[in-house]
C-alpha cells in the first residue's frame, strides 16, 4: 500500500519534470542550451494563475501559460539565434527576469504577498476518477493499481503520458525531428541542404515553449490552486539535469524524471517518519534528499553522455 | 563575377566556362580566390557583380536550396555530414519528400540503390556515418549530391584527407561521372591531381582567373609558373654532411591515447646529428602521437626517449630545457594563439628567456623588438609584432611559429606538418630553414602527410602504419613505390617477388 502510494505521488511530481525535460530535449538536441526551462515554467505558471483567477476558466489559464512560454522562448531565440548571443547568460537572464517581474506583477495586480488568489475549483485541473474505480476498489492489488494509480489524475498528467511517445516519435520518425537532430549535429550540413538553420531551430524552440506552458500550468492549476512566488523550486534545473542524465534521449531522460520524482515522492513520505535505529528524520534533511542525490547522481552517473555536437554554438556562415 | 570581402577583393571579374560532361579543374594557391568563387557558385554566397548562366539561361541563387534546385552539388573539403546519421538519413535530409521518414526512408533507400548501380558508389547504408572511413564519406557527399539531381558536381580539395588508394578510387568515380553526361568542377592546389584526374583547366592567381588550358596540352610546371606568377626551382638538396653522433634515441616507446588504446607499438629508432630524419604514413597511424610523445607533451606507456644520450622525463619542460624544440602540427590548436598579438604568440612557452625580463615583469619593448627580428628573419609578411595572430595568413603564422622554435633547436627539432595550408612560395622558404638547421648539425625529425615533402627534405624515411614502424627506405624518388606498399601496412618482406 505504502508502496502504490509513493508511486502515485511520484507519477504527480514527476510530470512537471517530465513536461520541461521533453521541452528542453527539443531545444538542447536543436542546439540550443536551454537553461531557461525554469524561467520559462515560472513565467507559464503565473500566466495561468492571473488569466484563471479573471476568467475562471483552467483551458484559458493553459492556453495563457502556453503563449508566456512560447513568448519566452522566442525571446531566448532572438537573443541566441538571431543575434547569436551566449545561450546560457540568455537562458539565466531569463530565469532572473521572469523570478523577479512575477513577484512583482503579482503583488502590483493582486497584492496578496506575491501570489495570485486563490483559485476555485471550476478553474482548476481536477483529478478525474475513472468509472469503476470505487467497485474495484475491494479486488486486491488490481483495485489499488486501477483506483490510485491509473485512475484519479488530472488531464496534464495524463497530456504527459501522451506526451512522451508523440516527441520521441516527432524526433525520431518526422522530417522535422530528423532537420532538429542534423541542425543540433552540424547546422552547416542543414544549411547546404538548403534547409534554414535559424527556421528549424526557432520551431523547436516553440515546441519547447508549449511544453513548458503545459507544466507551468500544472504547477498552478492542477498541483496547487494558484501561482505562489517561485513555486517552480528549481524543477527546471532538475529537469535540465534528468536531461543530461538520460543522455538527451526521450525514454531515459523520462527515466530520470520518474527517480527524481520518486526521490521527492519518498522525501515527501519520510517526514515525521521515524526510522528504526534512527528515531525521528530531521524536515530538512529529508528535504534536502533529492537534491543532494541529483548532485551525486550527475557528479556520478554523468561524463560519458555525448551531447549533440553543436550545443552552445551560435551558427554563423563565415564561422 | 565580383566579390569583396571588406577591403579584400577576393574574386575579380573572374570569367570561367564549362562544358558538360567534362572534368574541369581550377587550381591556384592557398588565398586565390577559388574556394570564394565556388561559394558563390552554390549560393552559399552572393556575387557583388556579374552572373552565372547554366544552359545558357542566367541564375540568381539566393541561398543553397536554388543552387540545388538548379542541379549543382557541391563537397566541400570539410564534410557537410551528421556524424550521427546512417548513411540513408544524410542523404536525404533536406530532400526527404514527406513529412514522416518511414516512406520517405523507403524511397530515399530505392533511389540510393539505382545511384550506387548507376555510378558504382557502393556505400553501406545503415552505418552511422562517422563510423565509416573518409574515403567512404566522400562517396556520401557524392550521392547526396546526385540524389539531389546535382548534374554539375563541384569539389573542393577533395583528396586532402584521402590516401594515395582512396585518391584513385574518386578519381575513378570522376571520370565515371563525367562518362555518363556529368559535369565535375575540381578545385586543389596539387598540380599532379590536376594532371591526373582533369580534361580542361583553369589557374587562379589572387583572385583572378589567369589561364585556361587544356590539360594534354600543358605540363605541371608550367601550371606551377602560372601559379605562383613566376619560375619556380627546381628542389635543391642540399650537400648532406656526414651525420654525426646520436641526439634523440628512442627506444621500444609505447604510446597510449586517453582511452587507455595503443597509439605507438613498440617503436624504437634514432636520429642524429645532421640528417633529417622522415617520417611517412597515412594521418592517424600513430604519427601524431609519436611526435607528441617525443615533444614531451604526451606520456610515454613504455619505453625510454634518450637526448643527447641523457633519459628525458615527461613534460615539455624538460625538452626546452635540453634543447629540443617542437614545431607542432596544427598551428590553430596547438602552436598559437589566434586572438593574442603576434609578438605574444611569439614568446609562448619561453616566458623566462631573460630577453624578455626578469621576475613577474615582461618587457613589452623588448619583447615586441625580439619579435619583430625574428618576423623579419623568418620573412614573416606584415612584420609587425602588434598584429593579431589571426590577422596573419596561415603561411605567415606558420612562419612565426618557426621563427619561434628553430633558434631554440640547440639539440633537436620535432616538427609536424611544417608547410599544411602554405603557399609555393612559403614552402621553399620554410624547407630552406629546415635544410640550413640540418647543416648546422642538428637532428630533425619530420611528421608530414605531405609524400612529396617527405621525400624531398628528408635523408632517411621511416613509414608507419597501424602505430608500428613498417620500415625504412633511403631518401629518393625512387623509394615511391616501396613507399605506398609500407604506407598501406604492407612490409617488404610480405610483398612476393614484383614483376620488373
Amino acid at each position: 500500500m505504502a508502496a502504490v502510494v509513493v508511486l502515485d505521488s511520484t507519477l504527480r511530481l514527476a510530470t512537471p519534470l517530465i513536461l520541461a525535460a521533453l521541452a528542453g530535449l527539443f531545444s538542447e538536441r536543436s542546439g540550443i542550451i536551454d537553461i531557461g526551462l525554469e524561467g520559462k515554467m515560472l513565467g507559464a505558471a503565473f500566466a495561468a494563475g492571473c488569466v484563471a483567477a479573471v476568467t475562471g476558466s483552467a483551458w484559458v489559464g493553459l492556453t495563457a501559460a502556453m503563449a508566456a512560454s512560447v513568448l519566452l522562448a522566442l525571446l531566448h531565440g532572438y537573443a541566441c539565434i538571431t543575434h547569436r548571443g551566449n545561450q546560457v547568460v540568455s537562458g539565466l537572464a531569463i530565469n532572473i527576469l521572469v523570478s523577479g517581474l512575477t513577484a512583482f506583477l503579482a503583488v502590483a495586480w493582486f497584492a496578496q504577498g506575491g501570489r495570485t488568489p486563490q483559485l476555485p475549483d471550476a478553474a482548476r485541473f481536477l483529478s478525474m476518477d475513472w468509472p469503476g474505480a470505487g467497485v474495484l476498489e475491494a479486488v486486491p492489488f488490481v483495485g489499488v493499481v486501477y483506483g490510485e494509480l491509473l485512475s484519479g489524475h488530472n488531464v496534464i498528467v495524463y497530456l504527459t503520458w501522451l506526451a512522451v511517445p508523440a516527441v520521441a516519435l516527432v524526433l525520431y520518425r518526422t522530417r522535422f525531428g530528423l532537420r532538429l537532430r542534423a541542425v543540433g549535429e552540424n547546422p552547416f550540413a542543414v544549411d547546404t541542404a538548403g534547409v534554414s538553420v535559424a527556421g528549424v531551430r526557432y520551431r523547436a524552440l516553440v515546441c519547447a515553449g508549449v511544453l513548458c506552458g503545459l507544466a507551468g500550468a500544472y504547477l498552478a492549476l492542477a498541483q496547487s490552486a494558484g501561482f505562489l512566488r517561485d513555486m517552480t523550486a528549481g524543477k527546471g534545473y532538475i529537469a535540465l539535469a534528468a536531461l543530461i542524465f538520460g543522455n538527451w534521449r526521450p525514454v531515459p531522460a523520462v527515466l530520470a524524471c520518474l527517480l527524481f520524482g520518486c526521490l521527492d515522492a519518498v522525501s515527501i513520505r519520510l517526514q515525521g517518519a521515524s526510522l528504526p535505529g534512527l528515531g525521528e528524520v530531521p524536515v530538512q534533511l529529508v528535504q534536502a534528499l533529492p537534491y543532494v542525490l541529483t548532485v551525486v547522481l550527475l557528479a556520478g552517473f554523468v561524463g560519458r553522455g555525448v551531447p549533440p555536437k553543436a550545443i552552445g554554438v551560435p551558427y554563423a556562415k563565415e564561422g | 563575377m565580383d566579390k569583396w570581402f571588406g577591403q579584400v577583393h577576393a574574386n575579380r571579374r573572374v570569367d570561367l566556362s564549362v562544358s558538360s560532361g567534362t572534368v574541369h579543374g581550377i587550381v591556384g594557391e592557398n588565398g586565390a580566390g577559388k574556394t570564394t568563387l565556388m561559394n558563390i557558385l552554390y549560393g552559399f554566397y552572393r556575387a557583388d557583380r556579374g552572373q552565372i548562366l547554366i544552359g545558357g539561361k542566367p541564375v540568381g541563387f539566393r541561398h543553397s536550396g536554388d543552387a540545388i534546385a538548379a542541379g549543382i552539388g557541391m563537397i566541400h573539403q570539410h564534410f557537410m555530414l551528421v556524424e550521427t546519421f546512417t548513411v540513408v538519413e544524410n542523404v536525404m535530409l533536406g530532400a526527404e519528400g514527406s513529412p514522416l521518414l518511414g516512406p520517405a526512408g523507403r524511397w530515399a533507400r530505392r533511389k540510393l540503390a539505382e545511384l550506387e548501380g548507376e555510378f558504382g558508389l557502393q556505400v553501406p547504408m545503415d552505418v552511422p556515418v562517422g563510423e565509416l572511413p573518409v574515403g567512404q564519406q566522400q562517396r556520401v557527399e557524392i550521392l547526396k549530391a546526385l540524389y539531389r539531381g546535382a548534374d554539375i558536381l563541384i569539389l573542393d580539395e577533395p583528396t586532402s584527407v584521402l590516401s594515395p588508394r582512396e585518391v584513385e578510387g574518386l578519381f575513378r568515380i570522376l571520370r565515371t561521372l563525367a562518362g555518363r553526361g556529368k559535369t565535375v568542377i575540381l578545385i586543389t592546389h596539387k598540380l599532379a591531381e590536376i594532371m591526373a584526374a582533369t580534361d580542361r583547366v583553369a589557374v587562379m592567381r589572387r583572385g583572378a582567373v589567369v589561364a585556361r588550358r587544356r590539360t594534354a596540352d600543358t605540363t605541371v610546371s608550367e601550371i606551377a609558373e602560372l601559379m605562383v606568377g613566376r619560375q619556380i626551382r627546381p628542389a635543391s638538396r642540399g650537400v648532406p654532411v656526414e651525420p654525426g653522433r646520436s641526439l634523440l634515441d628512442v627506444d621500444r616507446v609505447t604510446v597510449r591515447d586517453s582511452a587507455g588504446v595503443a597509439r605507438v607499438h613498440d617503436v624504437s629508432f634514432s636520429v642524429r646529428a645532421g640528417e633529417i630524419m622522415g617520417i611517412a604514413g597515412v594521418a592517424g597511424n600513430g604519427q601524431s602521437e609519436l611526435l607528441e610523445a617525443l615533444a614531451g607533451l604526451r606520456p610515454v606507456a613504455t619505453g625510454r626517449i634518450l637526448v643527447d644520450g641523457e633519459p628525458a622525463v615527461s613534460g615539455s619542460r624538460d625538452r626546452r630545457r635540453r634543447g629540443v624544440a617542437h614545431v607542432p602540427e596544427d598551428r590553430r590548436r596547438s602552436g598559437l594563439v589566434m586572438p593574442f598579438r603576434a609578438c605574444e604568440s611569439a614568446i609562448l612557452g619561453y616566458h623566462h628567456d631573460p630577453r624578455y625580463g626578469r621576475g613577474l615583469r615582461l618587457d613589452w619593448p623588448a619583447v615586441a623588438g625580439d619579435t619583430r627580428a625574428r618576423m623579419e628573419a623568418f620573412d614573416v609578411r606584415p612584420a609587425n609584432p602588434q598584429r593579431r595572430t589571426a590577422e596573419l595568413s596561415g603561411g605567415n603564422q606558420q612562419k612565426l611559429m618557426l621563427a619561434r622554435e628553430v633558434e631554440r633547436a640547440t639539440k633537436v627539432l620535432l616538427v609536424g606538418q611544417p608547410t599544411r595550408g602554405v603557399d609555393l612560395g612559403g614552402v621553399d622558404f620554410i624547407h630552406d630553414r629546415i635544410r640550413s638547421l640540418r647543416d648546422a648539425g642538428k637532428a630533425i625529425l619530420l611528421v608530414s602527410a605531405n609524400l612529396d615533402e617527405i621525400l624531398d627534405l628528408s635523408d632517411r624515411v621511416m613509414v608507419m602504419a597501424g602505430g608500428r614502424i613498417m620500415g625504412e627506405v633511403p631518401a629518393g624518388r625512387a623509394a615511391e613505390p616501396d613507399l605506398g606498399l609500407l604506407m598501406g601496412g604492407v612490409r617488404g618482406s610480405d610483398v612476393p617477388d614484383r614483376a620488373p
